[in-house]
């Protein structure tokens, strides 16, 4: 995960990107316009505020004039009222925009991630989309609304005192704006370094929680291992560079601040010098100067937030740019204009379109590599009918699973053709086929959520009794009746606990109401006890009757009653008919059936439930 | 037992110096910004204004020891130094208050993380096998950010809040005391309502954080389950469910954002309401000569510095609050009892034979794992044990390394009782490899030396020889040094196992139990490690948990369990003459293949007959 966490991103600013991430406001435009104007509002007000001071001070108090006192109360009454209304707006409109971009990034994102190919998946973990899709969509989205609030705040508070200090006395502000030039460039060079100093705090910190995640999982192998010590002196070295990064950013900002803070007040220092001896002079008046000096302390207050500001746009631009390489990837395998015109995508399928599948599947001269060229199929050809079962059989990396996958489309072939009844599978929806494909995986994935919810899943509007009939076909009933909550048992994670077996039933009975065309099975390696076994195997020929299908197996009798046997060895068939045929030839089947069978035959009198009272052999 | 606070507090220990300290500078750079706006207004009122000085003596005597205020007055750049240097110290102590504060709040947060890695690492082993992996993460790092952050940030506000506070209504009263009452009307209706905000965004808080739970959830288990989301063509479904929980997160922070907008415009309004109040008041009454301008204008700076940190408040008990709730799940994990180690148990060699006599053992109550069972092994025997699942094979050798604990009966390693042994010692002289063992993120040769301190290579290329995992290593293009785990390369299951294996070797244990380790591994590799493992272990009790037959009849003494209980025990040689399942097993494999054969062609042409 670090490999993705620790990419480097562009620092400076990159105007196209930012037009990317403006274009993600386009809905909340006139929310953005409606805060700007609420912006500028509150800044204004803030800035008129010493004013009321300045004109107290010289209508009534230097004249001791209290005529109009009330009047004067009344407007600041007034003001102080918009300002919190101001207040009021500016949290709730910038709220609804951050959440507003979040929400809509994070459903855009999810929509991508369903769309995109496996190819994308096998490369990118899951902890690295998730971290995209929460907080990084997060910090964008809050300084978007945030950081633009911030920033024309900053500006108009800057903007609005400059203006009424040179208003005031342009001489004096000059001079007060001396400073500027000095505080620019030690800001920048600050905000660089604070940056960095953050950067490296998050890269340990990501360290921490992987060694908590294997401290934790790990902890068994730990103990018997009496490792205990040696491996919190490791964590403690971990903490300790955490501690030491993160105590050395702060003390990077504690002089920062500081630094800032004394430029400020040389420049209120020489406002006071200099305008002093203006009064002195009589070349000031002296509620100018009162004003002038409250103006100036109020200059130099948004240049630090500039500067924290700025620092945060930059790290919002990082994780826009993973947000958006994430969004903005091209999936490898995508349906054409045509046929998403004529069959819908995705999301709006149409249905009514979809041609009837009858089963049968054509590889025609298939070639296909992985990315990294890794496994590779070289001009396989294989012709399957309707209703045909089909077992592959071979090593790992042989190229079984490939084919499988080959034929979900979850990739295409780079040359050749997959054709389904006849014709080439480009020229339907990824949908249509999916939708007909009943896919079994070697290790079942049970959503949170009730048995029943998971069975479900394999076809939305089925009723509890096609539920209930596809778990019998299965034979699952009996063991989810003697569940305490029966069908409405919690089967994720949280949920009780299921055995792999009994969880590869669920998945069998979901692949069932489903109801296929095209069955595709990746059986288990794992050995599961002996009656479990037996009613996945009876489970298993039930699922395939009439069904083409297509079976990883591992286990003999699953093997052994598949109408066709295709024993893959890099990438091609080696040996190719049923199982008599093929142990007829003493081949390489020959050699793997009679190895398995001795294996299977004594897993199966080592691992029975009991031997107390067994009649084996 | 401690409550949060105390326990966090024990966590801050050999800190609690910075904190004051950083309290002290926070309280010194307050009282600067205290004291900035006076020497402001004195250079304003009567060093250019005219009106009579209220300085203390000693600075009284200081200027006019320099000449007087007319001197000042003609040299008013004394007065801009005199800030300078003012905001010079306010830096310095701002610097150190900064710099403390990071050192004892980072050392707390390094005390908590630290805390709880050790006592997660020394819960008994039944808490791990039980153990909610992503919830027990998920409070060590962001609920230990968020007492952090409380920690870093907010604490010691509360110090600059109360100090600002004390110190602000000290100078006030002295200056004027009906003024300072009109000052600081609104002060205790801040208090309270920010009180009655915190109870409420607390409560919403939460129900925003387990909407944020929800959320991830479903986006975890779609990108897990994505071979399934594609396989039943459910993109559609899946974007709806997730929609909804987006849907529902986003509502719940609107919610937050409204109270927050209401909260934060109602006491910005109560603040600045109440500088306008002051203002006009103050304005009255200078103009009737009640007080003089520059009390006023002292009045009207100090409530500008002081309502801020006062409305400041609310963000402190929001964060306060959240540390709270954070501590409270952290203490959690604390409240699990540590596993007794017995430190001062013995530390015998282990040199003798093993001996069980009568043991019975149980996870829950009333539900025997092992009932009864006694044997003796002579040191430097192999024992091979069989069973079928459930039997209790995992648990007997689970019991050697006192993993778990046998409630009845002895288990005697050379005549020493193993409860009497001291934990720590008795598992760094007996070795197991796990059925399902754990790689770390380290190169694969680190993962090997795990196994003993200060292994070196000749320990560690020996391991790697005898568990036959030479050949793998050797086709990694990194070799040795090629990382595994989380974030590097695959290894199927009889790979981890072997590298397990090497792991355990390496530590030279007197006693060496294999928890059906070997099971992933083709026979053939199985067989060589076990050759290579006789040659080297000479004088190690060996245990083996194996399905093979061929493993199982080289032991020198075969246990065979059965629900708990030891039903057959002997050589090979006595057990192939013993009616039984070992007899059994080992006839069938004996046939010939030949023979194997001629039942499976039978079975064939039956079906081709039918």
């Amino acid at each position: 995960m670090d490999v993705f966490e620790e990419q480097e991103y562009a620092r400076s600013f990159s105007l196209e990107l930012w037009k990317k991430i403006l274009h993600y406001t386009k809905p909340y435009r006139k929310y953005m316009l409606i805060l700007m104007a609420v912006m500028a509002g509150t800044g204004g007000i803030d800035a008129v505020f010493p004013l009321m001071n300045r004109y107290a001070v010289d209508h009534f108090i230097v004249p001791g004039n209290i005529e109009g006192l009330w009047l004067f109360g009344i407007i600041y009454a007034g003001l102080v009222a918009l300002q919190a209304v101001n207040v009021w707006l500016l949290i709730d409109i910038a709220g609804k925009i951050e959440i507003g971009v979040c929400y809509d990034i994070r459903k855009l994102g999810f929509k991508k991630l369903q769309e995109l190919s496996f190819s994308y998946y096998d490369k990118t973990p899951v902890g690295w989309i998730m971290a995209r899709m929460t907080s990084d969509t997060q910090r964008l989205g809050e300084t978007i609304a945030w950081g633009l609030v911030d920033l024309m705040w900053g500006s108009v508070m800057m903007l609005a005192t400059l203006c009424i200090i040179l208003y005031l006395n342009w001489k004096l502000a000059l001079i007060v704006m001396s400073v500027l030039p000095a505080l620019a460039l030690v800001s920048m060079y600050f905000q660089r370094k604070i940056l960095a100093e953050y950067r490296r705090v998050r890269r340990i910190n990501s360290r921490i929680t992987g060694a908590f995640n294997e401290g934790i999982m790990g902890a068994r192998t730990i103990k018997t291992l009496v490792r205990e010590e040696d491996t919190l002196q490791e964590f403690k070295e971990l903490t300790g560079n955490m501690r030491n990064s993160s105590v050395r950013a702060v003390v990077v900002s504690s002089i920062y601040m500081p630094i800032v803070m004394a430029l400020g007040s040389i420049g209120t220092g020489l406002a006071l010098w200099f305008g002093g001896e203006g009064v002195i002079y009589q070349t000031l008046t002296y509620g100018t100067l009162v004003a002038f000096i409250s103006y100036t302390a109020q200059f130099f207050e948004p240049i630090h937030q500039l500067a924290r500001i700025f620092a945060e746009l930059q790290n919002a631009q990082a994780s826009a740019e993973r947000v958006f390489s994430m969004i903005e990837t091209e999936p490898d395998v995508k349906d054409s204009p045509e046929v998403v015109k004529v069959y819908g995508d995705v999301f709006s399928a149409k249905r009514e379109n979809w041609p009837p599948i009858k089963g049968n599947v054509t590889f025609d001269n298939v070639s296909f590599s992985y990315k990294d060229g890794e496994e590779v199929l070289e001009n396989f050809s294989l012709d399957v009918k309707a209703g045909e079962s089909i077992a592959l059989v071979g090593e790992t990396g042989s190229g079984k699973s490939t084919i499988v996958n080959l034929i979900c489309r979850f990739y295409e072939p780079q040359e050749g053709e997959i054709r389904i009844d006849g014709v080439d599978y480009r020229k339907r929806s990824q949908l249509w086929l999916q939708s007909n494909i009943g896919y079994v995986l070697q290790a079942p994935h049970l959503f949170s959520g009730t048995i029943r919810d998971n069975i479900r899943y394999g076809k939305l509007d089925a009723t509890d009794d096609e539920i209930i009939e596809a778990a019998k076909l299965v034979n699952a009933h009996d063991f989810i009746m003697r569940l305490k909550d029966g069908y409405d048992t919690e089967a994720g994670e949280g949920g009780s606990r299921l055995s792999t077996g009994e969880k590869q039933l669920i998945s069998f009975a979901r692949a069932v109401l489903a109801n296929p065309r095209i069955f595709v099975l990746d059986e288990a390696t794992s050995s599961i006890d002996t009656e479990t076994e037996r009613i996945i195997q009876s489970a298993i020929q039930k699922v395939l009757k009439g069904r083409t299908s297509f079976i990883i197996a591992h286990r003999l009798s699953t093997i052994r009653s598949a109408d066709r046997i295709l024993v893959i060895r890099d990438g091609r068939v080696i040996e190719e008919g049923n199982h008599t045929e093929l142990l007829k030839r003493k081949g390489y089947y020959y050699s793997l059936y009679t190895n398995q069978f001795k294996e299977e035959k004594e897993m199966e009198l080592m691992s029975r439930d009991s031997w107390l009272s067994d009649d084996v052999v | 037992m401690l409550n949060k606070w105390q326990l966090l507090l024990s966590f801050m220990k050999g800190r609690k110096r910075k904190y004051i300290g950083a309290i002290i500078f926070t309280g010194l750079s307050t009282l600067i910004s205290l004291v900035a706006p006076l020497v402001t207004r004195t250079t304003v009122d009567s060093i250019i204004g005219d009106q009579p000085m209220m300085v203390p003596e000693w600075i009284a005597d200081l200027i006019s020891s320099i000449g007087g205020k007319s001197v000042l007055a003609h040299n008013l750049w004394i007065c801009g130094i005199v800030l300078l240097l003012l905001s010079l110290f306010n830096g310095f102590f701002m610097y150190m208050r900064g710099k403390w504060t990071s050192q004892a709040s980072e050392h707390a947060a390094k005390n908590i993380r630290d805390g709880l890695f050790d006592h997660l690492q020394n819960l008994p082993y039944d808490e791990h096998v039980k153990a909610e992996t992503g919830d027990w993460i998920q409070r060590c790092t962001s609920d230990v950010e968020t007492v952090r952050r409380f920690l870093a940030m907010q604490l010691v506000e509360i110090g600059r809040t109360v100090f600002l506070l004390t110190a602000a209504l000290i100078i006030m009263f002295s200056l004027d005391i009906r003024m300072t009452f009109i000052s600081m009307a609104v002060v205790p209706i801040v208090f309270a309502f920010s009180y009655m905000f915190f109870s409420r965004i607390r409560e919403t808080f939460r129900l925003a954080d387990e909407a944020e739970g929800r959320l991830s959830t479903v986006l975890q288990e779609n990108l897990t389950g994505i071979r399934v989301v594609r396989a039943f063509g459910q993109q559609a479904y899946e974007v709806e469910k997730f929609d909804g929980k987006n849907r529902e997160y986003s509502e719940l922070s609107y919610k937050l954002t409204r109270i927050m907008a209401g909260y934060w415009s109602l006491s910005d309004f109560l603040v600045m309401f109440q500088m306008g109040v002051t203002l006009v008041i103050g304005v009255y009454w200078a103009s009737l000569g009640t007080i003089t301008l520059g009390t006023l204008m002292t009045f009207v700076i100090y409530e500008g510095m002081l309502l801020w940190p006062v409305r400041h408040m609310g963000r402190i008990l929001t964060d306060m609050g959240k540390a709270q709730i954070s501590m409270g799940r952290i203490q959690e994990l604390f409240d699990k009892s540590r596993e007794d180690m017995n430190e001062d148990g013995l530390k015998p060699d282990f040199d003798g034979d093993i001996e069980f006599k009568n043991v019975y053992f149980e996870y829950e109550k009333g539900h025997p794992v092992l009932n009864n069972v006694s044997f003796k092994v002579k040191k430097g025997q192999t024992v091979a044990i069989l069973g079928p699942t459930g039997s209790g094979k995992s648990s007997l050798v689970h019991l050697l390394q006192r993993l778990y604990d046998y409630q009845d009966g002895s288990i005697t390693i050379g005549g020493v009782e193993l409860k009497d042994i001291n934990k720590k010692w008795l598992r760094q002289h007996v070795g197991i490899v796990l059925q399902e063992p754990f790689l770390f993120s380290k190169t694969l040769k680190e993962n090997i030396a795990l196994g003993r301190k200060g292994a070196n290579d000749t320990d560690i290329y020996e391991a790697v020889r005898i568990a036959s995992i030479y050949d793998v290593i050797k086709s990694f293009e990194k070799g040795y040094e090629t990382p595994v785990g989380e974030r590097g390369v695959t290894l199927s299951g009889g790979q981890k196992q072997r590298v397990a294996i090497a792991r355990t070797l390496i530590r030279n244990s007197s006693v060496l139990i294999f928890d059906d380790s070997l099971s992933a591994v083709d026979t053939e590799t199985d067989a060589a490690i076990r050759k290579a493992l006789k040659e080297r272990s000479k004088g190690i009790t060996t245990f083996i948990i194996s399905h093979r037959i061929t493993t199982l009849s080289e032991a020198d003494l075969i246990l065979v369990l059965d629900k708990g209980r030891l039903v057959q025990s002997g050589t090979h040689d006595e057990l192939i003459k013993q009616p039984g399942i070992y007899q059994r097993v080992w006839t069938l494999q004996s046939m010939m293949d030949e023979e194997l054969l001629n039942i499976e062609n039978k079975r064939l042409d039956g079906a081709v007959s039918q």
